[in-house]
């Protein structure tokens, strides 16, 4: 057993020369726990060239925030929980000073952090994943939903489809199609919900992982004829599923995805197939938003880019890596109001500025980034700030807008959070927070 | 000169047949827990407790469970990743629905129900051999996992299955801190390592080796195939059970059933391959070098890019890193088939000759 230790010690070593003193002057640290490589790396790619790139663009164009330099690490997670929880021990250890939000773009991981960041009073993010009734800030101090949550997902596509349907579904027949996994079934206590609520029927069909076979699922919706399909997909089931409505005649424009399902590559593949397909989304793909527009000309004219593959810039995810940085940033700007200007923040002092976004529909336009993020206004009891949607349209070779944003019904889907948390609570024999008293 | 047994006369039976029968052994033993127990705890950072040291001794004892199948007992299984599930979510179970259940009692229960499921899904392998049981013990991995999502009640009803560990309190005092997290930990795999170093060589060990080495012999000395199988199954589960608990509620916190993949098997069934087929400490080398090995290419990599001024991104990084571990299991293997348990052996061997070797 006595050579155990030989490379721990080594490493030791090396860690050790890494970790040696560092000046803060000034200098705003984001620990960037990505992945790049593995089963989901090109999605990893597209988000985190756009959440880079944005920062380096801040950076450049204003020299960072109130002069505070932003900086980062990144570390290869490789979508793997054991190490994303090793990439966030690592960062730590440089974040003590000063911490942007993190995101790690993985639900799996993003529970692995939960308690753990916690406990180090670093805030988590967590823009369109990972756990859920972290909307409830009461309970979940460090951990953020931001933007909007599945749940509020499926019941923005629900008002979407009752607007479709002349303003009533009575009597109506939606299917929800998904893909049976944690991801999948996120969503289903929320349908069911806004089925007894707006009294329609539900049919759950799952579809198993992978999802490349789902004949037998299209030819029970074919029995079924619904009035529409909101369909939870993920990976090669998107574009499976897509093909397949095709072969039974089902409409595309009668199927609704959610954002995880309306990306480029999702519908490119399904090729024909996919004409008329929407899909849900908080932040649009394209060139032509003029933050976007002005990132590829500042950063990668400068040859200061991110992304290898520079043919991503304006995609769905690059975009929506651009908005989570977008939203980092604001945060660090918020929080500097309160603590100091041109001074970098600290775990705790972020987490503060999360919880007391105020982004209006002006700054969006101030900044460019309309249609990249919704109007975003956060609480203590309300880590999610939003809840709205665009639903977008596949018109064969891009995606347009066919709503403005839509809000899920907060007053349904809110009191499912905080029972949960609330057990949650229970579980971990956390007290919850006095929201009121938070100023 | 260092280590030679002359002189070390054994004058009883006890003497002869206890664990560590080599007086060098026994000391190299107590001071690697001495410092284990007392030295690292005062110099570790938590990042070496959270991220290295605590995953490195979960991973240990899973191995260690499969060894003991595959090593010692012959029967090939991919399924535990599905075993260590299996226990992580019955301690889960345990915690939460047995009020005021001692947290101890509970991992001791998960081990009994992976033992249980273990020997559920060992019943094949009284019919089928090697490759085949390997496939059967698939079934295991895709069930469980499977079972794990479909049923709400079994992680509380919980949207997505995933379920978050309870807080840990023995006797009033809150495991809370990664110290004594890893305290914890160690204590329990070092009572089991031992538990198995004894077990192996005892007549259920004996047994198990013979089955693995021809079971047609076996069962002609009079051998019951069946129960030895079975035995080695439960125990193996049980071992793989503890580990999943201690997954769950000392390393990540909150576990899902995706989380207990087929690759996290593989991952296991490589370390012990690398480690060492059959051997107790082989477990321990072959999860050191399997999980150690990447996070040390990967901080040691880029160091080493700024000293020579190479452009490494950390894609890049993580490619080199692949490759790299890639070409050290490949070279590994070639000069040492048997792992590294056997290179320390050889080791042993060549000090006990030094310095005038033959």
């Amino acid at each position: 057993m006595k050579i155990n230790f030989k490379p721990a010690v080594a490493a030791a070593a090396v860690s050790l020369a890494l970790i040696a003193p560092q000046t803060f002057a000034a200098e705003q640290f984001f620990p960037i726990p990505s992945y790049r490589v593995g089963a989901y790396g090109a999605n990893g790619q597209a988000f985190y060239g756009g959440f880079i790139d944005y920062l380096n663009y801040v950076n450049t164009k204003e020299g960072g925030v109130n002069g505070v330099t932003l900086t980062w690490e990144e570390c290869e997670t490789e979508y793997n929980n054991a190490k994303g929880v090793e990439c966030y021990e690592r960062l730590k250890r440089k974040a003590g000073e000063s911490a942007g939000p993190i995101h790690t773009m993985s639900t799996g991981i993003s529970y692995a952090l939960i308690d753990k960041s916690a406990q180090d009073k670093l805030p988590l993010a967590m823009m369109g994943y990972g756990r859920t009734d972290a909307v409830d800030g009461s309970v979940f101090p460090y951990a953020f939903p931001l933007v909007t949550t599945y749940q509020m997902q499926a019941s923005a596509i629900v008002r979407f489809v009752k607007e479709k349907l002349g303003g009533s579904l009575e009597g109506k027949k939606i299917v929800y199609l998904y893909h049976d996994s944690a991801y999948g079934k996120e969503a289903i206590i929320a349908m069911e919900a806004e089925a007894a609520l707006n009294k329609f029927k539900l049919v759950q069909i799952p579809v198993a992982h992978p999802g490349n076979e789902q004949n037998a699922q299209w030819l029970r919706i074919r029995q079924e004829r619904p009035d529409y399909v909101v369909f939870w997909g993920w990976g090669v089931m998107n574009q499976t599923a897509l093909k397949a409505a095709q072969k039974v005649g089902f409409p595309r424009d009668k199927m609704i995805g959610s954002w995880w399902t309306g990306s480029e590559e999702d519908v490119v593949p399904a090729g024909d197939a996919a004409k008329g397909y929407m899909a849900a989304t908080w932040n649009l793909a394209g060139k032509h938003i003029p933050l976007i527009a002005d990132m590829e000309k500042v950063i990668y004219g400068a040859g200061k880019g991110n992304l290898q593959d520079t043919s991503k810039i304006g995609t769905v995810l690059y975009n929506r890596g651009v908005s989570a940085a977008v939203l980092s940033v604001e945060a660090i700007r918020k929080g500097q109001e309160k603590y100091g200007k041109g001074k970098p923040l600290n775990g705790e002092q972020t987490r503060w500025a999360l919880e007391n976004l105020n982004i209006t529909d002006a700054r969006i336009k101030q900044l460019g980034a309309t249609d990249l993020l919704p109007e975003i206004k956060t609480s203590c009891n309300n880590h999610e700030g939003s809840g709205k949607v665009k639903i977008q349209q596949w018109d064969g070779a891009k995606w347009v807008p066919v709503s403005g944003w839509i809000e899920g019904n907060k007053a349904l889907i809110h009191p499912l959070f905080q029972a949960s948390a609330k057990q949650y609570a229970k579980e971990k024999g956390i007290t919850p927070r006095d929201c009121s008293k938070e100023k | 000169m260092l280590y030679r047994e002359a002189g070390q006369f054994k004058t009883t039976y006890a003497a002869d047949q206890q664990l560590f029968p080599i007086r060098q052994d026994r000391i190299g033993v107590l001071l690697l827990l001495a410092v284990a127990f007392f030295g690292v705890p005062l110099f570790a950072s938590e990042y070496w407790f959270s991220a290295i040291l605590i995953p490195f001794l979960i991973f240990s004892l899973a191995a260690l469970g499969l060894n003991i199948l595959t090593g010692y007992a012959g029967q090939l299984s991919l399924g535990t990743a599905a075993f260590m599930a299996v226990g992580a979510y019955a301690a889960y179970n345990f915690q939460l629905r047995i009020e005021g259940i001692p947290i101890l009692v509970s991992f001791i229960g998960a081990g009994l129900v992976a033992a249980g499921v273990g020997i559920l899904f060992g019943l094949p392998s009284l019919r089928i051999k090697g490759f085949y049981l390997a496939v059967a013990t698939l079934a295991a991995q895709f069930f469980i996992v499977w079972c794990l999502t479909k049923f709400p009640w079994l992680s509380n009803n919980s949207s997505s299955g995933v379920i978050s560990a309870q807080n840990i309190e023995i006797l009033g005092f809150a495991f809370n801190t990664p110290v004594s997290k890893y305290l914890l930990v160690l204590a329990i795999v070092v009572v089991m390592a031992l538990a198995a170093k004894n077990m192996v060589r005892s007549s259920t060990g004996r047994a198990w080796m013979a089955v693995r080495d021809m079971d047609v012999a076996a069962s002609v000395i009079g051998i019951r195939l069946m129960r030895t199988k079975l035995l080695a199954f439960a125990v193996s589960s049980f071992y793989c059970g503890v580990a999943g608990a201690l997954y769950a509620y000392c390393y990540l916190g909150s576990v899902e059933p995706d989380g207990f993949s087929l690759d996290m098997s593989f991952r296991i069934l490589f370390m012990i391959i690398i480690g060492g087929v059959g051997s107790i400490l082989g477990s321990f080398l072959g999860a050191a070098f399997i999980l150690l090995l990447p996070i040390f290419l990967d901080i040691t990599l880029p160091a080493l890019a700024g000293v020579f001024g190479l452009p490494f991104s950390s894609a890049t990084v993580s490619h080199i890193q692949i490759l790299v571990f890639g070409a050290l299991i490949m070279f590994f293997l070639i000069v040492e088939p048997h792992g590294l348990a056997r290179l320390w052996q050889i080791a042993k061997e060549k000090l006990r000759l030094w310095p005038f070797p033959h």
